[in-house]
């Protein structure tokens, strides 16, 4: 996420801190490297100017000029700067005291409203919530279907109209319906329009005013240049938003729009969109993004992500499994699935503090294939191979590398790991180590 | 949204009439407003320029050879570097004004990329549009089927612009299949013209570019000088990345032979296409000024720069 930038930026920062002392004008030197930084990265040039002055003011300070580790002390405000520049907090969205809690997504058209409008309800479905879509963009072909579609993928009720040509009535329509439905959540998938468009600017207006929705919330793609801006301004304008969704943040965007938007506006960014798959939304959190662009890892993420892939169930099944070394491939197959659970290599080692910059060189889709070619290979097994590794001979190596795809040695080379690995746990066993070994490293603190 | 019968020319100042209030008018506004030619004046025109997304290193450059020839020609006043910056600008895309031209082949097979949302299906549908009126036999060919109600879309599309056919599979087969299918069905049916839609994908997701890859190779084993275009769509308001998209897709399908800028008619410049021809040397086909069909409108230099700066 945003590599670009943090590259660019962590290179400026080892510079600053290899001087033993800072003078002022290595300060501003850096600084000028931060701002052309931040202006290849479609930072709003504003924003950058108020961004290095601010930088500035505090850095030339007595203080850090004079502290024992000058370079680290600029890195620090420049941390601190980007958080604020981020909004802070995060804050959850509040739920209306009168369900249901409806949300209004508007945008530019292809910004991502219909997907994020999928996430958004497969969101709250997962906290056990009762919602209803709103497909309320009769004029984009396909634009009902699409969202249709979708809602019967999830399991989710997605309200149409495909007779009604006015989107203020069809939100209007599927709000009386959602009331007496008890929805919990409504999500109102708008059709994408200019900013500049009066016309259509007047039917959110409406849209807005009829429903009264808990929340507007502007879908924008991560991607757009210096006139994100515009845009975030204008829909504010004409329609009043409260927050913003950035969509294709999982691509090489630079992090111009999350860095400019909340500046501009005072809008929060509540989540981003961070792949195709429908459950790739997170919600935004201003200070762990700014560690990730400055290099400085989001481990909290990444235990979150580790908590939600874990299941407390299965690690005790494993658990007794190894201690009646009974630990088969299947069981090895479901510990990688639970590794690549929680999101894409690449994605995992960003999170850790200095992740990329160990691994830089290290092919990590390469590895990726790797994992995924090891599961293909268990997978073409017969439950009987998975259960007894020790039955497949030379015939089913064979068949098992030509359903997965692979070659026999590498059919070999699974199946040495898996049996190293058995020895190792049994080893493990006999010197006492396993009663420990079940400990959940990710359990949740109970109150 | 409803066509008039106005010349491109004032359709594009329309689209872009938003654009020049920041972009142009800006630079309207600073020149006005001076009296001499200071190094203040070079510094602010740098940030109508970045501001216009051309981004800082095409943006310092255009400012640099502005300085130089002002020192040259000795100006010394505000007017003459309009002209001048105009003439920089247009010599950086002129050169790649080319339109498509699809009568060389037949069946002309064109491939249409780009990440998601930038318009790529809209723009086939209008290329559709166009080529039918003039008599040709289209064939879409439905290659987008990742994303929910796509093959809708086109379909759509293809009634609206009564083109010969629309070649489909299911939702979540392989392109690839439709492709080969699409180009079977254009031989025998003699098409003149294939238009192959594909999912959005962004540039860095590796096994979806390798199926982009896979189309063209399943397309050139059809036809062997095929695939004759490989059109990339972007999104004018996209920023910097846009330049990243563009090289990755050009590098990995060794070649986009053209371009298409969407959504001219907003408030975005589109400024990054500059650094893209600059480093790339893609020829620009096509801009998007509009939702109706005709808004889809062959790419002209001169046009283009004049309007940015005439005002509306």
């Amino acid at each position: 996420m945003f590599d670009n930038l943090s590259d660019r930026l962590q290179t400026v920062f080892k510079k600053l801190r290899g001087y033993g002392k800072l003078t002022e004008s290595n300060i501003q030197e850096g600084l000028r490297e931060v701002r052309l930084a931040l202006l290849e990265a479609d930072v709003n040039y504003k924003t950058v100017k108020e961004f290095i002055e601010k930088v500035k003011e505090k850095a030339i300070g007595d203080q850090v000029l004079k502290s024992l580790s000058p370079g680290q002390q600029v890195v620090k405000i420049v941390h601190e700067e980007m958080v604020a520049l981020m909004g802070g907090e995060y804050k959850e969205l509040a739920p209306s005291p009168h369900p249901p809690t409806s949300i209004m997504l508007i945008g530019l058209q292809g910004s991502g409203k219909t997907t994020t409008a999928a996430k958004l309800a497969n969101l709250f479905q997962k906290q056990r919530r009762k919602v209803l879509l709103v497909a309320a963009d009769p004029y984009r072909p396909a634009a009902i279907d699409q969202l249709t579609i979708l809602g019967q993928q999830l399991g989710i009720a997605v309200y149409t109209d495909k007779e009604a040509k006015n989107a203020v009535k069809i939100c209007q329509d599927a709000h009386q319906f959602a009331r007496s439905g008890g929805y919990t959540y409504m999500i109102m998938d708008t059709a994408g329009r200019l900013h500049i468009d009066e016309e259509l600017m007047q039917e959110l207006r409406e849209i807005k005013r009829v429903v009264n929705p808990q929340e507007v919330i502007l879908v924008a793609d991560a991607m757009t240049g210096q006139d994100a801006v515009n845009i975030a301004k204008a829909f504010d304008q004409e329609v009043g938003i409260g927050s913003v969704i950035l969509t294709k943040i999982d691509g090489d965007a630079r992090g111009g729009a999350a860095l400019s938007i909340r500046a501009v506006t005072g809008k929060p960014i509540r989540y981003v969109g961070t792949g195709e798959k429908i459950d790739a939304l997170e919600p935004f959190y201003p200070d762990r993004m700014a560690s990730r662009i400055l290099g400085m890892g989001d481990v909290l993420s990444l235990i979150e992500k580790a908590q939600a892939a874990y299941s407390e169930e299965k690690a005790r099944d494993l658990r007794k499994k190894i201690a009646r070394d009974a630990f088969t491939l299947e069981d090895f197959r479901d510990q990688l699935r639970q590794i690549r659970k929680l999101g894409p290599l690449e994605q995992i080692i960003g999170m850790i503090p200095g992740g990329k910059k160990i691994l830089k060189n290290t092919d990590l889709k390469a590895d990726e294939k790797k994992l995924i070619q090891i599961e293909a290979i268990i997978n073409s097994m017969t439950v009987q191979e998975r259960n007894n590794a020790e039955i497949i001979n030379g015939s089913r190596r064979k068949r098992i590398a030509k359903g997965s795809g692979t070659t026999v040695q590498d059919v070999n080379q699974v199946l040495s790991q898996f049996t190293q690995m058995q020895r190792a746990l049994r080893q493990m066993k006999k010197m006492g180590m396993i009663p420990g070994f079940g400990g959940n490293p990710f359990r949740k603190k109970r109150r | 949204m409803e066509s008039k019968s106005t010349g491109w020319f004032q359709r594009l100042c329309q689209g872009l009439s938003k654009t020049h209030t920041t972009f142009m008018g800006g630079i309207e506004r600073l020149l006005r407003g001076r009296a001499g030619v200071d190094e203040e004046l070079f510094e602010e025109l740098e940030e109508v320029l970045i501001l216009a997304d051309l981004g800082y290193q095409t943006a310092h450059e255009v400012v640099e050879r502005l300085r130089e020839a002002a020192r040259r020609q000795k100006i010394n006043e505000p007017g003459p570097l309009r002209s001048l910056l105009r003439s920089e600008l247009l010599e950086i895309v002129k050169p790649f004004q080319s339109p498509l031209e699809i009568s060389a082949h037949s069946p002309f097979i064109m491939m249409v990329l780009g990440v998601n949302g930038v318009g790529k299906t809209t723009t086939i549908g209008k290329l559709a549009a166009r080529y039918s009126r003039q008599g040709k036999k289209v064939l879409l060919a439905a290659g987008d089927t990742f994303r929910a109600a796509a093959i809708e879309q086109l379909e759509i599309w293809g009634q609206r612009a009564g083109c010969s056919g629309v070649i489909k599979h299911r939702s979540g087969s392989d392109p690839s299949a439709v492709v080969y299918d699409s180009i079977q069905a254009a031989r025998s049916r003699h098409m003149d013209l294939v238009i192959i839609d594909t999912a959005g994908r962004l540039h860095t997701k590796d096994h979806l570019v390798a199926e982009l890859q896979k189309m063209k190779r399943v397309i050139s084993k059809e036809l062997p000088e095929a695939p004759h275009e490989i059109l990339l769509v972007l999104d004018a308001t996209t920023g910097q990345n846009a330049l990243q998209q563009a090289k990755q897709f050009n590098e990995a399908l060794e070649g986009i032979t053209g371009l298409a800028l969407t959504k001219l008619d907003g408030t975005a410049k589109g400024g990054i296409i500059f650094s893209i021809v600059r480093e790339l040397a893609i020829p620009i086909r096509l801009i998007g000024v509009g939702e109706g069909i005709e808004d889809l409108r062959d790419f002209e230099a001169e046009e283009f720069i004049a309007a940015l700066f005439e005002t509306a």
